[in-house]
């Protein structure tokens, strides 16, 4: 698809234009020259042109975005993957999932959007030459969870004031204990540490003396 | 489910030819017996058993819309 071949004075010509044309840098780029060229007598009889052929590499943007949408093509459930380039970098991707049957996406505390995050950070930094951190988002889901566990903490940390003693949370992810650590430690009437094993590792909330 | 398990499984490991998924179909209950070339048990069970759980979530997920629980073994 991604493939063209291109006819240049010289191969350096011939790779800048092809370069060109897909709209990719040289690292980004599968290059096979086909015909060397030549000048020919004086530049006049029997130059022949360079030939090469230049393939766009699979980016990992892309390689993500790929594995999430077949992966649900294979059970029939419409899943599109955008990515959202105001959180995306040399380090990081950020893919937005749309869906009807976004719930299903999502799962129970968004344990399934976790997983899949999981999975597809696994088949993305397989291929990539760097660490990149991948981010799964489904329509604005982690926005609005963060806000609901910051009102969770904070009406936790009233509820451990007001009654004097421990508050324990229930099991959470390790990236959802932190928003809670977060809240916590603007509230220098209370602390709050995990207890437990992983995947049932829980906040507890105290006051302090 | 089984080609899902087929997808997640040879997008994460090296020898994807050697990924195999056998269904074993009961009324209640579908298992996925998923099984890799030797050298790349870690890559579909990982630390802790965490890339198996991961795998586990996404197909019990996908299978929501079924009436059957889906098991998946890794033998």
């Amino acid at each position: 698809m991604d493939k063209i071949r291109q006819e240049g004075k010289t191969v350096e010509e011939a790779v800048q234009a092809a370069l060109e044309i897909l709209q990719i840098s040289r690292e980004e780029a599968k290059i096979e020259v086909i015909e060397e060229g030549n000048n020919g007598f004086l530049g006049l009889i029997g130059a022949k042109s360079a030939l090469v052929e230049v393939e766009a590499k699979k980016t990992s943007r892309e390689i993500g975005k790929e594995f999430i949408e077949d992966l649900f093509s294979t059970v029939e459930l419409e899943v599109n993957v955008d990515i959202l380039e105001e959180q995306t970098d040399s380090e990081q991707i950020t893919y937005d999932l749309h869906s009807p049957d976004l719930g299903i996406v999502i799962g129970h505390r968004g344990e399934t959007l976790d997983a899949l995050q999981y999975l597809t950070s696994l088949v993305v930094n397989k291929q990539a030459n760097q660490y990149i951190r991948i981010i799964l988002d489904a329509e604005g889901y982690r926005e609005r969870r963060k806000q609901t566990l910051e009102r969770l903490a904070n009406k936790m940390a009233r509820k451990c004031l007001d009654k004097g003693r421990k508050v324990v949370l229930e099991p959470m992810p390790p990236h959802e204990r932190r928003i809670i650590h977060m809240t916590i430690k603007k509230n220098p009437r209370v602390k709050s540490y995990s207890e437990g094993e992983e995947p049932f590792r829980k906040v507890k909330i105290e006051e302090v003396d | 489910m089984q080609e899902m398990v087929e997808k997640i499984a040879r997008s994460i490991v090296d020898n994807p030819e050697q990924v195999q998924v056998k269904k074993i179909e009961k009324d209640k209950s579908i298992t996925l017996e998923l099984s890799v070339a030797d050298n790349d048990m870690g890559k579909v069970i990982g630390k802790q058993g965490r890339i198996a759980r991961a795998i586990r979530t996404v197909v019990n997920a996908a299978a929501t819309k079924e009436d059957k629980k889906v098991v998946v073994d890794i033998k």
